[in-house]
């Protein structure tokens, strides 16, 4: 079975003046994967990021991400692209289902689709009694919820969080990662970043980014066996010890 | 001695309680970690504490000053690091650490010693604007500031958050250090793996205290056996393990999961389960406790 790409990067590179903050990063993510993209303060994962999301042109290289060009298709990129983080992912003046209906809107979702969507998402969630209160009323779990509910709400093929569990309670925090695992079982790509290291063995592969490079490309498993070490914990450390660009 | 006291503390914030009848004394000398989720009191405790807003009722003494009635000379005696960073973005570096140093009527000189491994790291930089800074080395300079007038008592509220695994660890060597020069120090982190690194700890969820006691002290009151469940077919497992009548509860946790199981069920009788479910490769071990296991264990008891 030959699984269909969904980002394909080739020797993908940012600079900023002198400065080579993505330094040649080749990497396949497949569809349906839980992939991680690890790697410490200042090791050009933001930038990366922000390059695969259309946002950031890169200096050099090749990339498509769900089967648009980086370079020259960006705004379809975004169209086809879910994205949430933990700085901004909802609008807090806002209701709940206004915020649904704003985001469908915005991705060109018909209002009828929109309404059956919200109604059908807001039950599962079990939020129905919330649906007319402003989200800043809400507890931080349910806001990471919700705004991830919502980046998948117009059925990107790739969703991308950003650090999307970070201060969240160990037991939402754990809710969370079953609504991934659900979202990747219906065939959406994830691309997540972390910097808890037990959700980074959560992930099918994970790469680890030192000095604007990718030092490390595999599953979990085959991570830990390569490095001879018990944890990602320990992987982590091994490959972060090493960069000379630091976040000082 | 006891060098922070909090008695019958209260807090609402409208409809919300921030801090439900909090109780706690942190030794002189030892590092005291306030664990919790964002939203469960941490910042408007040590709001409180550094005698920045007053407590709704309840009392707290401070190096044995009362909050209210001798914050003057409380603010003296503190060190603060808020979660946000908060210092003059406009002003460089050296300038940022000369400003807090004459607000205390001290000089860098003078108490150099205690921050020279901190603000070492940071001097090639000492021209440039603060705001112009790195996300480390903000942190290094808001520890340097908060320590500049040789506090008694160090505050810091959330000082690793959203920052990597290897630079959490360097942060909580230099605490180590600090400790070592005889500081007392509270410490706020949503991270349960920094627990471990506290002398004491207390874990907070929705304005309470859960419980407080040594790391170790919290993971020996566990009361169930933890067992950790693998087999080849994880996400599979999962559902398995919630739907098992003899299952209690089922966590995720690293490449695991964290299993308790009901009284009378052997490790055997879950096997034999999962057998008859089509699993294979089933691994399933008794495994030592984490504040993250007691924490959610607390948080369910709470609730009911």
């Amino acid at each position: 079975m030959t699984r269909q790409n969904v980002i394909k990067t080739e020797e993908l590179t940012k600079q900023f003046g002198n400065f080579v903050a993505v330094d040649h990063i080749t990497l396949n993510v497949y569809e349906g994967e839980i992939f991680g993209f690890l790697g410490a303060n200042g090791a050009g994962k933001t930038t990366a990021m922000r390059m695969l999301c259309g946002l950031s042109h890169p200096t050099s290289g090749k990339g498509t991400v769900a089967g648009f060009d980086i370079f020259r298709e960006s705004e379809m990129v975004k169209k086809h692209i879910g994205y949430m983080s933990q700085k901004f992912s909802l609008y807090e003046d806002l209701k709940v289902w206004e915020n649904f209906r704003l985001f469908g809107g915005i991705y060109g979702m018909k209002d009828k689709e929109i309404k059956q969507k919200t109604e059908l998402l807001l039950k599962k969630l079990g939020f129905e009694k919330e649906q007319n209160s402003l989200v800043k009323s809400l507890p931080l779990g349910w806001k990471q919820k919700l705004a991830f509910s919502l980046s998948i709400f117009h059925e990107p093929k790739i969703v991308f969080l950003d650090e999307p569990t970070g201060g969240v309670d160990p037991v939402t925090r754990r809710q969370f990662w079953e609504l991934i695992y659900e979202a990747a079982d219906r065939g959406i790509t994830v691309f997540v970043t972390t910097h808890y290291m037990d959700e980074a063995e959560y992930c099918d592969r994970l790469s680890i980014m030192v000095d604007g490079q990718i030092r490390a490309l595999d599953s979990p498993s085959n991570l830990k066996e390569k490095f001879h070490v018990q944890s990602m914990d320990d992987v982590f450390h091994l490959l972060a010890r090493e960069a000379t660009r630091t976040d000082n | 001695m006891a060098i922070v006291s909090v008695q019958k503390l209260n807090m609402h914030y409208g409809n919300i309680c921030a801090l439900h009848d909090i109780n706690f004394e942190a030794n002189e000398g030892e590092i005291f970690g306030i664990i919790g989720p964002d939203g469960a009191g941490k910042t408007t405790l040590f709001r409180i504490l550094t005698t920045l807003i007053l407590p709704e009722s309840g009392h707290a003494q401070v190096a044995g000053f009362d909050v209210i009635k001798d914050y003057k000379t409380i603010r003296t005696l503190i060190g603060y690091m808020p979660g946000k960073f908060s210092l003059y973005q406009d002003l460089t570096v050296e300038e940022n650490l000369e400003f807090f140093a004459t607000v205390f009527h001290t000089t860098l000189e003078k108490n150099y010693s205690l921050i020279e491994d901190i603000y070492k790291q940071i001097e090639p930089f000492k021209k440039r604007r603060a705001g112009k800074l790195s996300g480390g080395m903000k942190q290094k300079l808001a520890l340097s500031c908060a320590l500049i007038h040789k506090p008694k008592v160090l505050f810091l509220d959330e000082p690793t958050t959203g920052v990597d695994p290897v630079s959490r660890k360097e942060f909580w060597e230099m605490l180590r250090k600090l400790k070592n020069q005889g500081l007392s120090i509270l410490v706020s982190t949503p991270y349960m793996d920094e627990a471990s690194l506290c002398d004491r700890i207390a874990l907070i969820k929705d304005g309470k205290f859960l419980e407080i006691n040594t790391p170790q002290g919290i993971t020996d009151n566990y009361s169930e056996t933890l067992w950790s469940v693998k087999s080849e077919k994880m996400h599979v497992l999962l559902k398995d393990l919630r739907n098992c009548l003899m299952v209690k509860t089922s966590f995720s946790f690293g490449d695991s999961y964290h299993v308790t199981m009901n009284k009378g069920i052997t490790p055997m009788d879950l096997k034999k389960y999962l057998i008859t479910k089509g699993h294979k490769e089933i691994t399933i071990k008794t495994i030592p406790t984490t504040v993250e296991d007691c924490f959610m264990l607390l948080a369910k008891k709470e609730k009911i």
